[in-house]
């Protein structure tokens, strides 16, 4: 009895926690895009999500290409059909690696600063100060950080392919002995735009889920460094499942016949 | 009365979960006065305050600013009300991100049609009226000593000529010269502006130097007002404990929260 009671406390909590959510999310949206909007603060952002994630993105996406080459390259190699390695590098990479690798790595940095930064605006009342110099903090706060990362992580996730497509070519043509101008023959022929498109578009959900995420958390945060610490914590771990629940919906949604 | 209240308070009710903070408040503050409200840690004076700027809704009551009833007013309505009220922060609540002259100057590049140029100059020229100089606008919060954030919150408040200011605790952890110093400015500045202010405190000296008119606060209502002249002469067994800063007396300190129940 006391375990249906305490399942029905967490559902019930879920559902709030749910309605919370999407009322934030809908706040998010229609601040970002309802003018005024603060385009200094939008550049920031941008700078502070886009340029300030290219090292962690091209990184990761560089080694994850190399490696992807080599076990591809072992995995081919049992049915002899180790040329195909160039294709599905790529395949990989702009379909499935590239987006979700990347959101996560960003994840971590940026939904965790969102969260601190707002939390910490929150528990020391500067949001209280924003609201009083009629300052609509989800104008100010939220709508520039959803926008910017939203526009942002396609743009990273191009980077990334590009950078993993080389971590694959290098890997080939260094270690596993492909000629290089065929592995990039091999890799353009057989690459289609939906494979590239289908990456963006999961990279800009993922860019809204990652600063929602972080704000959501932020804005919510109570009782001192505890309470910022437990939100960047929270941002980090929700949107990390939100970007690997959402990549399987929309690929269900873009690809299932 | 006669005359139209800056502020004005009716029945104002306001509780967390169980604990009741505000029950009943009722407060009147005429045009150019300085108001001082005093009481107890935690007897909700902060939470007022929060209610009166709209960022805590009451549970019930009504509040009135200028003759209009916050409760009912639009987003837009309420900020165009906003950029006529300064509020001084307990805590400061500067912007940390941003340097001292954007702090000070947040409101009036908020209502726009200023340059960032010319918002700064504006936000010097403010600095000064709080005695920092020109070389702090650059500083970012953080760089600043306490008194210095109290000079800073002070500055933003003023800043847009209000013609409502409220102090919450303006002279709370700075030694007593400082404080002193504090004072001054707030009495110098708002008679400058000839503004309406309420301030929180529980610093006496504070009392004595700012207030023209004084409301105790204590388990939730306004249990004594009148002029600041006779806080000294009142018969009210609270006030005189508290003005005296006595621990035995009508009031105890309210362990309630800490203390658990088998205890006692
Ligand atoms: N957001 C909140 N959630 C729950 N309880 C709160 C909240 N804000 C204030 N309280 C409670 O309301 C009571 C009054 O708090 P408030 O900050 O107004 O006290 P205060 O009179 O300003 O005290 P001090 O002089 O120490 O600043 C406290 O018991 C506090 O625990
Ligand atoms: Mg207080």
């Amino acid at each position: 009895m006391t375990m249906l009671a305490g399942i029905g406390r967490s559902f019930l909590s879920f559902l709030a926690m749910m309605g919370a959510v999407s009322t934030f999310a809908g706040r998010a949206i229609f601040h970002a895009f309802a003018p005024p909007i603060y385009w200094r603060l939008l550049g920031k952002q941008l700078i502070a999500v886009g340029y300030f994630s290219l090292p962690v993105v091209g990184l990761t996406a560089l080694f994850t290409g190399a490696v992807l080459a080599r076990q591809i390259y072992i995995g081919t190699g049992r049915i002899g059909a180790e040329s195909a390695v160039p294709t599905i590098v790529v395949f990989s990479i702009t379909r499935e690696l590239g987006p979700v690798i990347a959101s996560l790595m960003v994840a971590g940095r940026v939904s965790a600063a969102m969260a601190a930064e707002i939390g910490t605006m929150r528990v020391s009342e500067q949001i209280d100060a924003l609201q009083t110099l009629a300052t609509n903090p989800f104008k100010y706060l939220v709508g520039p950080r959803v926008l910017a990362t939203t526009l942002v992580l396609p743009a990273l996730v191009l980077v990334g392919d590009v950078i993993g497509v080389m971590g694959g070519y290098f890997m080939a043509t260094e270690m596993l002995g492909f000629s290089g101008s065929a592995y990039i023959r091999n890799t353009i022929d057989f690459l289609e735009v939906s494979d590239v498109v289908s990456g963006l578009v999961k990279a800009a959900a993922f860019g809204f889920l990652i600063a929602l995420m972080g704000c959501f958390h932020g804005y919510r945060s109570q009782g001192g460094a505890q309470g910022v610490g437990r939100a960047t914590t929270n941002a980090v771990v929700s949107s990390s499942i939100l970007i690997l629940a959402a990549n399987y919906v929309i690929t269900e949604l873009l690809f299932a016949q | 009365m006669t005359e139209i209240s800056k502020i004005s308070l009716r029945n104002l009710q306001k509780r967390f979960g169980e604990k009741v903070v505000l029950n009943g408040v009722d407060l009147d503050i005429a045009p150019g006065d300085s108001m001082v409200v005093i009481g107890s840690s935690g007897t909700g004076k902060s939470v007022m305050l929060k209610c009166i700027l709209g960022l805590l809704r009451p549970d019930g009551g009504t509040i009135q600013l200028d003759g209009n009833d916050i409760g009912t007013l639009r987003q837009r309505e309420r900020n165009a009300l906003l950029r006529h009220v300064g509020m001084l922060f307990q805590g400061g609540a500067l912007f940390d991100s941003l340097p001292v002259w954007e702090n000070v100057s947040f409101g009036l590049l908020g209502a726009g049609g200023i340059s960032r140029r010319d918002a700064k100059d504006h936000a010097i020229e403010t600095l000064a009226k709080v005695e920092l100089d020109a070389p702090t606008a650059d500083l970012y919060p953080a760089e600043l000593s306490g008194g210095m954030q109290k000079r800073v919150g002070l500055a933003r408040a003023i800043a847009a000529s209000p013609d409502i200011i409220f102090f919450d605790e303006p002279t709370t952890g700075l030694d007593p010269i400082t404080a002193d110093v504090i004072n001054n400015l707030i009495l110098e500045r708002v008679q400058e502006l000839g503004a309406t202010t309420l301030t929180i405190t529980h610093d006496m000296a504070s009392v004595g130097k700012i207030a023209s008119r004084v409301a105790m606060l204590h388990d939730g209502k306004i249990i004594w007002s009148g002029n600041a002249s006779d806080i000294d002469r009142s018969d009210n067994p609270y006030l005189n404990q508290f003005i005296h800063g006595e621990a035995i007396g009508p009031m105890r300190p309210d362990v309630s929260t800490t203390m658990p129940k088998e205890t006692y």
